[in-house]
């Protein structure tokens, strides 16, 4: 609780006790919104961490042993996930749902064991130091980012490529029958969103003073993080994301009483969520709580039916 | 060289056995349960809360934990697949589900310690243990220059019997024939009597049951158990299991499950230990990518 009282009391001090997390809840957000691309256009890809990876590790070493601006690294970093984008794209793009799922773990999990751990440049398993980094003064370019990714992603869903995309996701044969180009489109999607995870891993490491190549940060259990942001907050909307990474993000600040338990009633939180609005937070229905069948019925009145 | 094929052998029945419970589930509901991995170490670390903590024999001990691993089958289904059925939901958001519950039974073994809220079901927190030794009777015989030891060697006949055991039933009983059915078209199987809701919970029961057991045989046979063995090895190596076998399919993962193990002990000796992880998960990337109907998707068309 007294989380929200600060909150709303002392916004300022809020505000300095609260930065770390605040960034984070930015990144995540950005995050979120790369996976929402791919969602939005009807594919279950997981491969967000990987490309996050290939931002972060890219822009690191540039840094390291180039020492070049941030700008340029960043860029670099954004590039290299595009590039990777399109060469992993080509051959994944056609498998689908949890199927498409499942390559994409194979594509993180084959870079992070198979590449990262084994290369001597990227520390192997023991990560990167970063000294460069600027934990409570990247938060400006966070905000500023997540901003600047929301209005495209409003753009994008409202326009064309938001239309095909959505003709895609609802009936990928109906779509090609009124002549979208369905993979070209499904393409443009997931290289968008390797761009934008890319983007906000080099981000998140120039926050970081490590890179920490463990299951946490570039593996498994980061796809799935994300791909809980995505859904809790309702994938049907470009606000969705953001509001599912920071309702999932801040749960250990609001729930502080839950201490140690506080897995457990993320696991509550998940399930609830899911189960009473499987549509996510932000998505049709307004704010209505879809009623589970074996919530007990309101007893109902019946009028007698006229004539 | 041989020893290590031997390993491979032995951790391929654990993969198999594994990926059955997870195969079973994807193919009668198509949705992948993301909790069986938590089921998986539950069903490990309940056996050893049983023996250590609670003193009771190793076999009762075993059949302790196998039960709460189908209880726990019984909770996936109602607390996280049944009311999103209901609900139409889609299948992504029986993802969510199942990992918030994944999350609910590993916080739950790791927060037990001595005076914890859960410390009667674990008291070693994140720790990992073993069994000590005696508990089970494990004589060891040199072969050549091969160790066998009892514990790893008894793996072998337990999980292919079960896995014949599980054929059969799905193959020739009433009940399989129900199973096959509701994996084939739900709705048909409704319209011609079938109660579907049971069935889907007697699945999970199945697969939840033998993810315990896998999970029991794993920390037996590694003396290795602790809150996160079901994340660590079988979580997404299980995926790569019933890949390679053909999604859905009950043989292609008992296949999958030694192919596995075979691959990376492989990887093992030819790439040395660092590269064990990263060649399996390029193996089912490639596996996708060339052939996505598994290994048997093209004979076996028929699921489960």
């Amino acid at each position: 609780m007294d989380f929200f009282i600060q909150l709303f009391t002392d916004p300022v001090a809020f505000w300095n006790s609260h930065t770390l997390l605040i960034a984070q809840i930015g990144i995540n957000s950005i995050i979120a919104s790369s996976m929402f691309i791919v969602l939005y256009s009807g594919q279950l890809s997981l491969a967000a961490p990987g490309f996050m990876a290939i931002g972060a590790y890219t822009s690191v070493l540039m840094d390291l042993h180039w020492h070049t601006p941030l700008a340029l690294n960043l860029a670099a970093g954004v590039v290299l996930a595009g590039v990777v984008g399109v060469l992993v794209g080509l051959p994944v793009l056609r498998l689908r749902g949890v199927f498409l799922a499942i390559a994409t773990i194979g594509f993180i999990e084959a870079l992070r064991l198979g590449v990262i751990l084994n290369l001597p440049i990227t520390g192997e398993g023991l990560g990167l130091k970063n000294p460069t980094a600027d934990p409570l003064g990247g938060i400006n370019m966070v905000l500023v980012s997540l901003a600047v990714v929301l209005f495209i992603m409003w753009r994008l869903t409202k326009g064309r490529l938001g239309a095909a995309w959505a003709a895609i996701r609802q009936d990928e044969l109906a779509a090609l029958s009124q002549g979208i180009d369905v993979a070209r489109y499904k393409m443009i999607a997931f290289v968008l969103s390797a761009i934008l995870a890319g983007f906000a891993g080099g981000l998140e490491a120039h926050l970081n003073f490590f890179v920490d190549p463990g299951d946490q940060q570039y593996g498994v259990t980061r796809a799935v993080q994300i791909l809980t942001f995505a859904v809790l907050g309702g994938s049907g909307h470009f606000l969705g994301p953001v509001v599912g990474a920071l309702v999932v993000t801040t749960l250990p600040w609001v729930f502080q009483q839950a201490h140690d338990y506080i897995n457990i009633v993320t696991g509550v939180f998940l399930i609830a969520v899911i189960v009473f609005r499987p549509q996510g937070i932000v998505g049709r229905g307004g704010l209505a709580i879809v009623r589970p069948a074996w919530w007990p019925r309101r007893a109902r009145v019946s009028a007698p039916s006229p004539g | 060289m041989d020893q290590q094929l031997l390993n491979a052998i032995f951790i391929g029945s654990i993969y198999a056995l594994f990926a059955v419970g997870y195969t079973l589930v994807f193919g009668v509901l198509d949705i992948l349960n993301l909790a069986h991995s938590a089921v998986f170490m539950f069903g490990a670390a309940i056996t050893y809360s049983m023996v250590v903590n609670h003193g009771l024999p190793f076999w009762v001990a075993c059949i302790v934990g196998i039960a709460a691993c189908a209880v726990m089958g019984l909770v996936i289904e109602h607390v996280c697949l049944r009311p999103l059925r209901r609900r139409r939901a889609p299948p992504i958001a029986a993802l969510i589900s199942t990992v918030g519950l994944a999350l609910i039974i590993v916080a739950a073994i790791e927060q037990g310690q001595t005076g914890s809220l859960f410390a009667w079901l674990w008291v070693d927190g994140p720790n990992s243990v073993a069994f000590p030794a005696g508990t089970i009777p494990n004589p060891t015989w040199h072969v050549g220059d091969l160790t066998l030891e009892a514990s790893k060697v008894a793996i072998i006949p337990i999980s292919i019997a079960l896995m014949l055991v599980l054929g059969y039933v799905i193959r020739y009983t009433q009940v399989g024939r129900g199973l096959r059915a509701v994996a084939e078209n739900p709705r048909a199987a409704r319209l011609m009597g079938l109660d579907v809701d049971r069935m889907i919970s007697l699945t999970l029961v199945i697969s939840s049951a033998l993810g315990g057991l896998a999970g029991i045989l794993f920390g037996v046979a590694l003396s290795d158990i602790s809150p996160y063995i079901g994340r660590d090895n079988v979580e997404v190596r299980g995926l790569a299991v019933i890949v390679l076998g053909g999604m859905g399919s009950i043989p292609g993962a008992v296949i999958g499950g030694y192919l596995l193990g075979l691959i990376e002990v492989l990887a093992l000796v030819v790439l040395g230990s660092n590269a064990r992880g990263g060649v399996a998960f390029a193996a089912l990337f490639l596996m996708l990518v060339l052939r996505p109907q598994g290994l048997f998707g093209a004979q076996l068309r028929e699921r489960i």
